[in-house]
């Protein structure tokens, strides 16, 4: 089935079942790795992206869910880079491994439009379903709290 | 003696009539009797069950405890907790991974329950889904209340949500989220009867008077 979607400011057009994930089809089918598969089952946020601006777990979401809604990815979040997220993430050296990551940011960008200037525990509610093997929380609430100016 | 092919066919004929075969008029087939489909949950019971009740307060507060089976089952209570946090499976886990309910039982931003839950389940990654799944308002929290705890709540709409009776009644009847509580797919349990059993059980108790079960009365079984 032809399913159109806009992602990262684009039209594009995918053919896929419409109960197929969102996640392949931002991986496999539009070739943005940026996005990450972590368990397929929303408990680790690894796969976190934009729904029209809300963070959604892309690796249950169909993507005929997706038809008429802005989806954003990693990609798309700031073309050069340089969301104030994305600034303070280098600043503070946040990853480790890094396969979390870009779930992480996603989440906290979504944190952030609604919140600007969120608190400890708003950030730790917020982020409380992106997991870090790495355990690298500590950096991640830091540079949070640092991309939104305090 | 008889040819061999009309003996042949003589002995048929015979042991036909005696089978009882081919010896009815050509009519319908009858039908065996079809049982009554019991909900996956097991049946509650029916409104006109409770007619030998002559104590018409007595009455209603039967039907209450009726209508509890469903208002203490998991897949109710785990979305009326009295806290922040939704609970899940039949043992009243605490959500995972760790959600809060937010300003308007939905979540926070980044946390939103529709980021994961979608408007029907995620079979594959077994995750409940309906349409705007969200919980119910901490004014209408019900987890580890007695019939009678929730049945004073509810007669109060200042502890029910601001929502009269009536407005109950339709959420029982109509709501989609109680709709998938009887249709939960996966291993979840659903509670007995139908949303229109309940909502029929219902409506017989506020006709009744709406009288509250007794402090210490339990759930049927």
């Amino acid at each position: 089935m032809k399913i159109e979607l806009t992602i990262n400011g684009a039209k594009k057009t995918v053919d896929a079942d419409p109960e197929m994930p969102l996640l392949w089809v931002i991986r496999d089918l539009l070739g943005l790795v940026g996005t990450k598969y972590g368990c397929g089952e929303a408990l680790c946020g690894a796969c976190t992206v934009h729904l029209d601006g809300n963070a959604t777990r892309s690796c249950v979401t169909p993507v005929r869910r997706a038809q008429g809604r802005t989806i954003t990815t990693i990609e798309g979040l700031s073309p050069a880079g340089d969301h104030p997220l994305q600034k303070a993430w280098v600043e503070l050296g946040v990853p480790q491994c890094g396969y979390c990551q870009a779930g992480q940011i996603m989440c906290a960008a979504s944190l952030l439009a609604a919140k600007p200037q969120p608190n400890d525990t708003e950030i730790d509610q917020a982020l409380a379903g992106n997991l870090c093997r790495c355990g690298t929380y500590l950096r991640i609430r830091a540079a949070v709290k640092k991309a939104s100016g305090q | 003696m008889l040819p061999r092919v009309i003996r042949v066919v003589m002995i048929a004929g015979l042991l036909a009539s005696c089978s009882g075969r081919n010896t009815a008029p050509p009519g319908p087939t009858p039908q065996a009797p079809v049982a009554p489909t019991e909900p996956p949950g097991g049946r509650l019971r029916a409104v006109a069950e409770f007619g030998s009740i002559a104590d018409k307060p007595a009455r209603s507060r039967a039907l209450f405890l009726e209508v509890s089976r469903v208002l203490t089952h998991p897949r109710c209570v785990n979305c009326h907790p009295t806290d922040d946090s939704p609970r899940q499976g039949d043992g009243g886990a605490l959500h995972d991974p760790p959600v809060i309910r937010g300003a308007n039982d939905r979540g926070v931003a980044g946390m939103q329950c529709f980021g994961c839950h979608q408007d029907r389940n995620a079979e594959l990654a077994r995750i409940p889904g309906a349409p705007d799944w969200h919980l119910a308002p901490l004014a209408m929290a019900w987890l580890g209340k007695s019939p009678a705890q929730i049945c004073v709540q509810l007669v109060d709409a200042s502890t029910s949500g601001g929502k009269s009776l009536k407005q109950v009644h339709e959420h029982l009847a109509h709501d989609k989220l109680v709709a998938w509580g009887f249709t939960p797919g996966a291993d979840r349990r659903p509670p007995p009867g139908t949303p229109a059993d309940v909502a029929a059980l219902f409506a017989a108790w506020i006709e009744t008077g709406a009288t509250c079960p007794n402090p210490d009365d339990e759930v049927p079984r």
